[in-house]
């Protein structure tokens, strides 16, 4: 559009701008170096830094973001002595990964249908999916529950998976790029005698790809912060996911806590960074008119 | 079209089963059941919805709620249109600053809990801030500020998405308008004012709809950091959820999702159509 010299009020209108922009990526990034750097700490080095809020003395708590005496320690307890921590990062994989697979049969062969296919009932449908898809966990909280209480589900980590297999949001990312295709390469591929199954398979498949990968961003982003549906449905401990497991260690073990922090978030960081992409197209597919 | 007219279904099928049986269905059960009694089944009309509307936890955590939308949502679209307008203009930095702004979003909120803490402490991080500045600092977390730290904790976290929808938004007016503006003279204020915000229109409705959504996730910062029983000021609907669900009051809550289930329904259909008329 315009040139960064087109700024009403020149160069100092164009800095004062941009200092805010920056200020808020800052504060954006800061909480993750906050934890790298609390993670290389160790146990008396945090707990000077943060006496006050853990005692209640005089003085408030202070940091550095720079360890002074980095150590491993904290890391290697966490990786190599707490078989807690591991069976929860565990149960994290397993609801992440049941999940996005059963989205992958279930959500996009359903947004394939409605995108590429007219037929009694579609609009209804099409509807249903959207309203679902607006609806706050707790309006489907008894729902779900009544659900799975039926079919002895409740406390396994089916639970929390079928559920979110269901889930209509990733349906509707998908649905937003599968009607991006154009309706004359279906045509062409159906004068060459394809299939309707080989068409999803051989056009739909490759040319929705990356809608797919968005939803599938999205929704690892979403199931490894779950909070809500393992609170609920699952009453044993060794089931849970991380997400509940680390507001449970107590401030006393505050470079333990940092450092399991950093790793569960690290499988997120590693899936935001390689799909960043995506990510910003899956958003921006919800803005974007058809 | 050369399709058959089941196609479509053989498609949707297999899903739309699953969503049946885990949403439409029982939702439909949930529906039955807010009408009748919690045990033995009788029908009992309204009285559920009495009870609901009456119940002193249920007004304050609507009123909570409410309040909660009613402030963060116009902030976090202001913050996050102005930042998408600014960015959009860039060259050189808009990519590093549209990924920064994305980052908390990938942040599981288990990873902040502890950092949330020591932050909002009466002896915590920010008070530390502010005491240089000569200000004693309230007590976040346990005092009616628990709401600013609420507001703060959802813009934070949002920010990122909001500005990529803004400006996916953006880039569908046709830059031509601009220059053809330009070229006759307008500054940026009413560029800015005669076209961009109505171009913006159409994803506007889609922004905020998401955003009023979003909106209920901030549950999870309210409950990791001040558990099932928060200050007064953000004691919200989520957390009446759980503990009638701990309490097992399959009544009170059959009437409070239905209740919100047509609240929601309304709002989004109403601001649909506010949206269509202009």
């Amino acid at each position: 559009m315009s040139k960064d010299g087109n700024w009403a009020g020149g160069k100092i209108g164009h800095g004062l701008c941009m200092a805010p922009l920056f200020v808020m990526a800052a504060l954006a990034i800061g909480p993750l170096l906050f934890l790298a750097g609390g993670s290389l700490m160790g146990g008396n080095e945090i707990e000077a830094c943060i006496r006050p809020v853990m005692n209640g003395e005089e003085g408030y708590a202070g940091w550095h973001f720079l360890p002074l005496y980095p150590t491993l320690r904290h890391l290697v307890r966490v990786l190599f002595d707490s078989p807690e921590f591991f069976q929860m990062f565990w149960n994290s994989m397993k609801i992440t990964a049941g999940t996005l697979l059963g989205q992958l049969i279930f959500g996009m062969t359903s947004a394939w249908g409605l995108a590429r296919y007219r037929f009694f009932g579609k609009k209804v449908v099409y509807m249903l999916y959207i309203v679902l898809m607006m609806m706050p966990f707790q309006v489907t909280m008894l729902s779900e529950y009544l659900v799975l209480d039926w079919l002895g589900l409740m406390d396994t980590l089916w639970a929390v998976i079928l559920p979110g297999i269901f889930s209509t949001f990733s349906v509707f990312i998908m649905y937003r790029f599968f009607c991006g295709i154009p309706e004359a390469v279906l045509e062409a591929a159906r004068c060459d005698g394809a299939g309707e199954w080989q068409i999803f398979w051989r056009i739909g498949i490759p040319l929705g790809a990356s809608g797919i990968i968005s939803a599938l961003v999205l929704q690892f982003l979403e199931c490894w912060n779950l909070i809500e549906q393992p609170l609920t449905f699952l009453k044993t401990k060794s089931l849970w996911p991380l997400s509940l497991y680390l507001p449970q260690i107590r401030l006393e073990e505050a470079g333990f806590a940092l450092c399991a922090s950093v790793i569960t978030l690290l499988p997120a960081l590693l899936v935001f960074l390689a799909g960043s992409d995506y990510l910003e197209q899956g958003i921006a597919a919800a803005a974007v008119k058809e | 079209m050369r399709q058959k007219k089941y196609t479509g279904w053989f498609f949707l099928l297999p899903g739309f089963l699953g969503v049946s049986l885990f949403y439409l269905i029982p939702f439909l059960d949930v529906v039955r059941r807010s009408f009748t009694q919690a045990v033995g089944g009788n029908f009992v009309g309204a009285a559920n919805y009495q009870t609901v509307f009456t119940n002193q936890a249920f007004l304050l955590a609507s009123k909570n709620t409410m309040r909660f939308a009613a402030v963060c949502l116009p902030l976090l679209l202001l913050i996050s249109l102005g930042i998408a307008v600014l960015v959009q203009r860039l060259e050189t930095w808009a990519g590093f600053l549209k990924g920064a702004y994305l980052v908390p979003l990938a942040i599981p909120a288990a990873s902040v809990v502890l950092l949330w803490q020591l932050l909002f402490d009466r002896r915590g991080f920010l008070n530390g801030l502010l005491h240089l500045t000569g200000w004693d600092g309230v007590d976040w977390m346990n005092t009616g500020a628990s709401f600013g730290v609420l507001v703060f904790s959802y813009i934070w976290k949002n920010l990122g998405y909001d500005v990529v929808l803004w400006i996916a938004g953006l880039s569908m007016v046709p830059k031509e308008v601009y220059e053809a503006a330009r070229v006759d003279g307008a500054g940026e204020w009413r560029c800015f004012f005669y076209i961009t915000l109505p171009g913006i229109r159409p994803a506007a409705f889609t922004i905020v709809v998401i955003s009023f959504l979003n909106s209920f996730k901030v549950f999870r910062e309210a409950y990791l950091v001040a558990g099932n029983y928060p200050h007064d000021d953000i004691y919200l609907l989520q957390h009446l959820f759980n503990n009638w669900f701990r309490d097992l009051s399959m009544d009170k809550m059959a009437a409070g999702a239905v209740t919100m289930a047509l609240v929601i329904f309304i709002l989004v259909c109403l601001l649909q159509k506010s949206w269509d008329k202009n």
